[in-house]
């Protein structure tokens, strides 16, 4: 297989060519660190790249298939990890200059499963900062750029990671989920992305934005990619109480079998109408008809407390966060600005955070310490908590009548750098769908299903309830089936430049 | 420069005292709250740390069910409700010995609440204390402050910072505010903290020495003009590490205040310093505006509901209660309630009842612990069982007296040399060769020199004063350095002299 | 609802970041049209709902009182700003352990 064949093959089929000898890890993981090299200054997918450590672990997988062991289901295929996930002795920043250098005494449970089935992590992939954003503009390292257009954005927080994937840097990437910054990249950018039942992930190692919103997921071209993937990473961690101890949804076999004949799609009335664009609700009533031509059952249901989703999500986030992101104080880790031997203590640690942390994280942190400060934090935050019971009740109800619930996953398709940094309200319009079902911890993924006419692409977003992962590969493998065929082939060949024609020199 | 004081008298004539007391046990489980690090004392600087406990990005913790357990076992001892229901929250606040900048502890659902303790005082009288609350939380690393005046916080010019203690469980139990305790307040104070060590060590959760830190107290005062409901304001007073300072503080505070009060003034808001070597409490900081520590329920682990059921099992499991086991005691060793009382407020109880299990008669084991050696621990300014003579050996030194071999006056050169490190009271008996005579050829010597040397005294005796005989024993006593059967000189002395 | 610079300014303090006079002129608008639009979650928000703090319910989960390996020092320190010896060394304190 050459190069150019290796970073456009699947995870699953490159796996499957490695188990059996017929290409080696070291030379797929060398077409991608190529591939990176010849993209990225372009694309700006990636942090930091750890060529040495990904050959070393690539040379291991390929020696332990030569001893005869059998290899896990994706050994030895390359990945990129976002940066909010810490990998023991590589720089993890989180995207911000105050985490610049630091380079973690530990692995996140979710990098030691990845190291233990034998995936190559190629290097960590940019984020907004603290995963505060949806566009990774947010960023302190500079922006990442969209591979189906470099004027537009790749989503946030997690552009690094789906942009890498659109670019063919990587087969496979992690990414985190917080009110929707693994899906609305990965409708942005034309790729599959989950957010996992709340607990499905561990998020030991996973820098914290806001604790009960957080959730590791998967990231992938297809959905089977990303099927394997969330089997390789997901189960219980005692590192992390609130993981659940339950056995993995069956993700690979629905992907496998991809059938939604008699499956009850519910669509969201509150999920659309005015403020989304009329190509992205034009291509999601589309998507809806195509279910039903599949097999499935579709029904309207309403969710009337949604409405208040975004209001209670930037509530509880800024009030987490602001207690999450105290520890970066300048003492232990970190940048430390200021310390000339006249300062105290509490001025160092105010000088090094007005000096490491952004804008948004700052705007966030105020909001987050205003709406618990005392005699707010009844109106702010206990409201915002209440608000959460009735998205849940009402995702309650609408599951009794339906198995999976759909929106489309953005408003939008993905708007221009710059376009919308100066209004953090606007920005904060992309997580409209995305956002209820962190409030309410059950699972919810977004998968490829067209362009607009510029050519950009559109995310289909499906629901589930807790622990029905399952549902959504099922729903997102019968959509991947029938649309590859009626285009003909992925959408992902039509990104714009080099991709299945690239020459890619040693 | 010293605040001006009231006499205790006269404060207490003015106003009403009203404590409240905060005390944190630290668990002795063998591992953090929230990680498995260990809590071991006196360890490298670091070396018991790791991610979680040091707050590094991306860590989580992870509850200890041993400090939950415990919790539960001290709440029902304190005679609490045990929460159906509670959560951990977090206590957010920027200190540079809180790894994470806020506190994983518990807000409005303590594990326990609603509980009290009777306290015994020294005249027997019980006190009952009204207990708010118990809950769980976790300790901060260790500041050292350098470049200043010695090791005050105040004028150091950097700090360094040792997060082998972060993390270790502490139990935090806080009174109601303490009323009618009126003169006896400061005592109240010390019994209570004393009957909660007396608690947790039959418990076993804690080491509770409160000069090692396992065991502190902060104390609230404040005072009031007496008839009147409105509470004063309170003063925190921090920098407590004995039993006895804690009487010291709460007394010294009533008078300041009082001294306050009376000059027509206000009481501030604010921490205090304990100073033992002054006596006094010095300002510390001004809490006129309250800590807005923003807590909200701990996100990263679930809540806690102990199941009335496990809660039973944990009920089972209590030692017995304080005040039954010292009625158990008095009756098995015949104590009068006189003898009982001073055993307890020399707080030799535990000490008196492992003499016991170590050989020697409860009469002994009391005399011992109650005179000689509470006389040696108050001189020396330690609390009674960190006088450096242990129950076994205390045991040892009344056999020897009840051999003969020694007598009480000399046992007390036997404490000297134990103490002084020359071993164990045989071997101290044998090097400062301290037995008592009881060669009847010496003694006899030594009587007749006695005798020749006091030749009235012999005739009186002669004469049948036979009371007159005890100048002779002095003498032969003195002569023989106390080592000498006084009982047998007196019959030597008779015999000789018919 | 308006938040004042002052009022910023104090919450700044208290999560102790530095805002320059510029910031604050600039955060405190924004911080209101945030607010405004977060402030509707009170409309919904009556006595007879509960307050959700975790998504998911579980209660009881507990690790037992075992000793695991610590971190190696130079692995603790490594990272630190500054550091004398073992010990994470820090500029002088103004305030006092609550």
């Amino acid at each position: 297989m050459d190069a150019s064949t290796l970073i456009t093959t699947s995870a699953a089929d490159l796996a499957g060519a490695i188990a059996t000898g017929e290409v080696s890890s070291v030379e797929v993981t060398r077409a991608h660190l190529d591939r990176i090299a010849a993209v990225d200054g372009a694309v700006h997918a990636f942090l930091s790249v750890d060529e040495e450590g990904a050959l070393a672990q690539a040379a291991a997988v390929d020696a332990r298939i030569a001893a005869g062991e059998r290899p896990g289901p994706l050994a030895g295929v390359p990945l990129a990890l976002k940066d909010v996930l810490a990998q023991k002795g590589v720089p993890t920043t989180a995207g911000s200059k105050i985490l610049e250098g630091w380079r973690p005494p530990y692995n996140a449970t979710v990098t030691q499963r990845l190291l233990d089935a034998g995936v190559v992590i190629l290097g960590k992939t940019n984020m907004d900062e603290f995963a505060m954003g949806s566009s990774t503009e947010n960023s302190a390292y500079g922006p990442t750029h969209n591979p189906w257009d470099f004027t537009r954005v790749p989503g946030g927080s997690g552009g690094g990671s789906a942009a890498a994937l659109a670019a063919f840097e990587a087969p496979l990437a992690i990414g985190t989920d917080t009110g929707g910054s693994i899906r609305q990249p990965a409708a942005f950018t034309g790729t599959v992305g989950v957010k996992p039942t709340y607990g499905g992930i561990s998020r030991f190692g996973q820098i914290a934005l806001a604790s009960s919103l957080d959730q590791p997921g998967p990231c992938g071209r297809t959905v089977l990619d990303t099927a394997l993937l969330h089997e390789v990473i997901a189960g219980h961690d005692p590192k992390d109480q609130t993981s659940l101890d339950a056995p993995v949804p069956p993700v690979v076999a629905a992907a496998r079998a991809g059938d939604v004949r008699g499956l009850r799609v519910g669509v969201v009335t509150e999920l659309g109408g005015e403020g989304y664009a009329p190509e992205v609700e034009a291509n999601f009533r589309a998507t809806v008809d195509l279910l039903a031509e599949l097999g499935a059952e579709v029904v309207e249901v309403s969710c009337p407390t949604f409405e208040y989703a975004l209001a209670a999500y930037y509530l509880i986030l800024p009030s987490e966060a602001s207690s999450n992101l105290a520890r970066f104080d300048a003492m232990r880790y970190g940048l430390r600005v200021g310390d000339d031997g006249t300062r105290s203590t509490e001025q160092v640690m105010a000088l090094s955070r007005e000096a490491g942390f952004g804008a948004e994280v700052k705007r966030r942190i105020i909001i987050g310490t205003y709406a618990l400060s005392a005699g707010y934090r009844d109106a702010y935050y206990g409201s915002a908590q209440k608000v959460r019971t009735l998205v849940q009740q009402d995702f309650t109800a609408a599951f009794a009548r339906a198995d999976v619930l759909v929106s489309p996953t953005t408003p939008t398709a993905a708007f221009r750098l710059g376009e919308r940094l100066d209004d953090p309200m606007a920005m904060y319009l992309n997580d409209l769908c995305t956002i209820p079902t962190n409030l309410a911890g059950n699972a919810a993924g977004s998968f490829p299903t067209g362009l607009t006419g510029d050519g950009l692409p559109i995310g289909f977003h499906v629901m589930a309830p807790h622990r029905a992962d399952d549902r959504l590969y099922r729903v997102g493998a019968a959509l991947e089936r029938a649309l590859t065929d009626r285009w003909g082939g992925p959408l992902l060949n039509r990104v714009p430049g080099p991709a299945t024609t690239t020459e890619v020199t040693r | 420069m010293s605040e001006p004081i009231l006499s205790y008298a006269d404060a207490l004539e003015a106003y009403e005292p009203v404590i409240g007391l905060e005390v944190h046990v630290e668990l002795n489980t063998a591992s953090k709250m929230f990680c498995g690090c260990s809590t071991e004392f006196g360890a490298a600087p670091n070396t018991h740390t790791c991610p979680v406990c040091l707050g590094l990005p991306g860590s989580m913790p992870a509850i200890n069910a041993k400090a939950v357990e415990s919790a539960i076992r001290m709440g029902l001892a304190l005679n609490c409700s045990i929460a159906e229901w509670c959560r951990m929250a977090r206590k957010n606040y920027f200190y540079p010995d809180m790894p994470k900048d806020y506190q994983t502890s518990q807000y409005d659902e303590p594990i326990a609440h609603d509980g009290h303790l009777d306290v015994e005082l020294s005249d027997g009288e019980v006190f009952r204390v009204e207990i708010e609350r118990a809950h769980m939380e976790e300790d901060a690393g260790k500041l050292t402050h350098l470049g200043g005046e010695t090791g005050r916080l105040h004028g150091a010019d950097y700090s360094l910072l040792d997060y082998n203690r972060a993390g270790v469980p502490l139990i935090e139990i806080v009174t109601r505010p303490i009323t009618g305790a009126g003169a006896r307040a400061p005592e109240v104070a010390r019994r209570y903290v004393e009957t909660i060590r007396d608690l947790m060590r039959a418990l076993g959760v804690s080491d509770v020495r409160m000069n090692e830190g396992s065991l502190r107290c902060d104390a609230n005062v404040s005072l009031r003009p007496w008839g009147r409901e409105k509470l004063g304001t309170r003063t925190e007073t921090k920098n407590i590490n004995s039993f006895r300072s804690i009487e010291g503080a709460v007394t010294y505070e009533i008078q300041r205040q009082a001294a306050v009060l009376q000059d027509g003034g206000t009481v501030e808001q604010c921490t205090r310093n304990w100073l033992e070597h002054l006596g006094e409490t010095s300002f510390g900081r001004s809490k006129e505006e309250a800590e807005d520590y923003r807590y909200f329920p701990e996100p990263d682990l679930v809540p806690i509901a102990p199941s009335r059921e496990w809660v039973e099992e944990l009920r089972a499991t209590l030692p017995e209660h304080p005040t039954r086991r010292r009625n158990r005691l008095q009756a098995a060793w015949d104590f009068s309630d006189l003898e009982m009382r001073d055993v307890v407020n020399a707080d030799a109880l535990d000490l008196v009842e492992q003499t016991v299990t170590a050989g020697a008669t409860a009469q002994a084991a009391r005399k011992w612990w109650t005179t000689e050696l509470a006389r040696r621990a108050n001189e020396a300014g330690v609390a009674l069982d960190e006088v450096g003579i242990s129950p076994a050996q205390v045991a040892a030194v009344q056999a020897l007296v009840d051999a003969g071999t020694i007598n009480d006056k000399l046992a007390r050169q036997v404490y000297d040399g134990v103490l002084a490190g020359e071993g164990e009271p045989a071997e101290v008996v044998a090097d400062r060769g301290l037995a008592v005579v009881s060669d009847d050829g010496a003694l006899g010597a030594a009587v007749d020199a006695a005798i020749a040397a006091n030749p009235d005294v012999a005739e009186r005796i002669r004469g049948g004063r036979v009371q007159a005989a005890g100048a002779l024993i002095g003498a032969v006593m003195k002569e023989m350095r106390g080592q000498a059967d006084a009982a047998r000189v007196r019959e030597i002395i008779l015999e000789r002299l018919g | 609802m308006a938040l004042s610079q002052d009022e910023v300014a104090r919450l700044a303090q208290l999560a102790r970041i530095d805002l320059s006079p510029a910031e604050l002129a600039h955060l405190a608008p924004q911080l209101d049209v945030i607010l405004e639009a977060v402030a509707r979650v009170t409309d919904v928000a009556t006595d007879d709902v509960a307050p959700t703090s975790h998504p998911v319910p579980m209660t009881n989960v507990f690790r037992a009182d075992e000793v695991h390996d610590s971190l190696p020092v130079d692995e603790v320190l490594a990272m630190a700003p500054d550091r004398e010896d073992d010990r994470f060394r820090v500029p002088r304190i103004l305030g006092e352990e609550q």
